[in-house]
């Protein structure tokens, strides 16, 4: 599997963001998106996610279930958390691994992320770092074979963020793909880098 | 479990589940009416002939009062984005959640009609009347607003544009469902051509509005 971009461009509010964008990542690889605010890239993952209409050029997941578009082969992880503030950790939890088709129990996925002994309180008492860990969770409930991440470790706190990069590398070795949007090193060792806003 | 029915069941815990709004419907319903007497004073008949469309309008605004929140919330949150990208056709997600919507806040309306007639003197069959008439008309007005709440998801404080929106389609509804019940009361038109129409109203709104939101939805993520 592998995904690949080549003269991709995009306009939002009619203002070109980027344009003749290209990149290739395959199975086991990540790809680092940098740049400056406002470069690009969030809207770029969202391209990916299918939340932003592509402009110009060329996406695509090759070698890939030819049933399903990319956004369904994928989990994106942005800067809104998709938690109800009503429902609990679990309950949260649950409802986005059915509707996204997991099978798996969620208590698994919760311990990954140590947010276990949490699981019956409402999502409204947790912290930044928590919600944070909470979403992370639903990229374990139900398994896709790309994950889209914005900024993953914002929020997180050191221990976070080495589970974090525990979970990514070992998505990666399970055969995943991971776009992954940020302003410094996510711990990841050998993540081809793709700098946005230096040519345009 | 489908992933419409977590999606059914967790809109549904959502609204009645404290700060959901499930109840507000309600509540807003009994006050609008109970207001009315004060308003038009102890004329008793006068009280009975407009007793039907006090009861609708009231419910018209009840169910108006929770739309605005239906499609904004998941927006604000980023729900929407992965209802977006999910294999889920997105009009069986927007059924699935105007569906739990009708449950409730126009169910709950439903059944209070009865209590609320006492206020507008209403008898038992006139009671009976405009409780079946808004039966097969609040589903009318959930679907029709769907619409309205999809048109204005992206914008902050989108419940006045709501309204301004949906209150003009609502007219056909309003129209034949207070005819209804005015059939049923005091004639001298039979119930069911009236009553019929409203349903016609209702079959029809339930599938325009579900793919005119979810276009709507499409549309507004850009």
């Amino acid at each position: 599997m592998r995904l690949e971009a080549s003269g991709l461009a995009c306009v939002r509010g009619g203002r070109e963001i980027f344009t003749g964008l290209g990149f290739s990542v395959g199975t086991g690889e990540a790809l680092l998106v940098t740049g400056r605010n406002g470069s690009g890239k969030s809207s770029l993952l969202r391209m990916v996610a299918g939340l932003v209409r592509v402009a110009g050029g060329r996406l695509a997941l090759v070698d890939a279930d030819p049933d399903q578009n990319i956004p369904e082969q994928a989990h994106y992880l942005g800067h809104q958390d998709a938690l109800k503030p009503s429902l609990t950790v679990a309950e949260n939890l649950t409802f986005w691994t059915r509707y996204l088709g997991g099978a798996a129990p969620v208590t698994g996925a919760l311990a990954a992320v140590g947010l276990a002994a949490l699981a019956n309180l409402p999502a409204a008492y947790l912290s930044a770092g928590q919600r944070r860990r909470l979403s992370i969770a639903r990229l374990l409930a139900a398994k896709r074979p790309l994950w889209l991440l914005d900024e993953p470790t914002s929020a997180l706190d050191r221990e976070a963020q080495d589970t974090l990069t525990g979970l990514m590398r070992q998505h990666l070795s399970g055969g995943g793909i991971i776009v992954a949007a940020a302003h410094g090193p996510i711990g990841l060792d050998h993540a081809k880098e793709l700098r946005l806003g230096d040519s345009g | 479990m489908s992933p419409l029915a977590a999606l059914f069941i967790r809109d549904i815990r959502l609204a009645i589940r404290v700060g959901g709004g499930g109840g507000i419907g309600v509540l807003f319903f009994l006050i609008v009416v109970v207001l009315m007497p004060f308003a038009i004073g102890p004329d008793l008949t006068l009280l009975a002939r407009l007793g039907p469309a006090i009861l609708w309008l009231g419910a018209l605004l009840a169910s108006l009062l929770t739309l605005d929140r239906l499609f904004a919330v998941d927006h604000e949150d980023g729900s929407l984005d992965l209802i977006l990208m999910s294999d889920t056709p997105l009009e069986l997600a927007v059924a699935a959640k105007a569906a739990a919507h009708w449950l409730t806040t126009g169910l709950p309306l439903v059944i209070a009609t009865p209590l609320l007639g006492l206020f507008m003197n209403l008898d038992a069959k006139a009671s009976a009347a405009v409780m079946l008439t808004l039966l097969a008309g609040t589903p009318a007005l959930t679907f029709i607003g769907l619409i309205g709440a999809a048109l204005s998801v992206a914008l902050r404080r989108g419940g006045l544009l709501l309204a301004v929106l949906v209150l003009p389609l609502t007219v056909p509804v309003l129209i034949f469902g207070v005819a209804a019940s005015n059939a049923a009361i005091v004639g001298p038109l039979p119930f069911g051509t009236p009553f019929t129409i409203l349903c016609a109203l209702m079959l029809t709104s339930l599938v325009v509005g579900i793919f005119a939101a979810a276009a709507a939805l499409r549309q507004g993520m850009e």
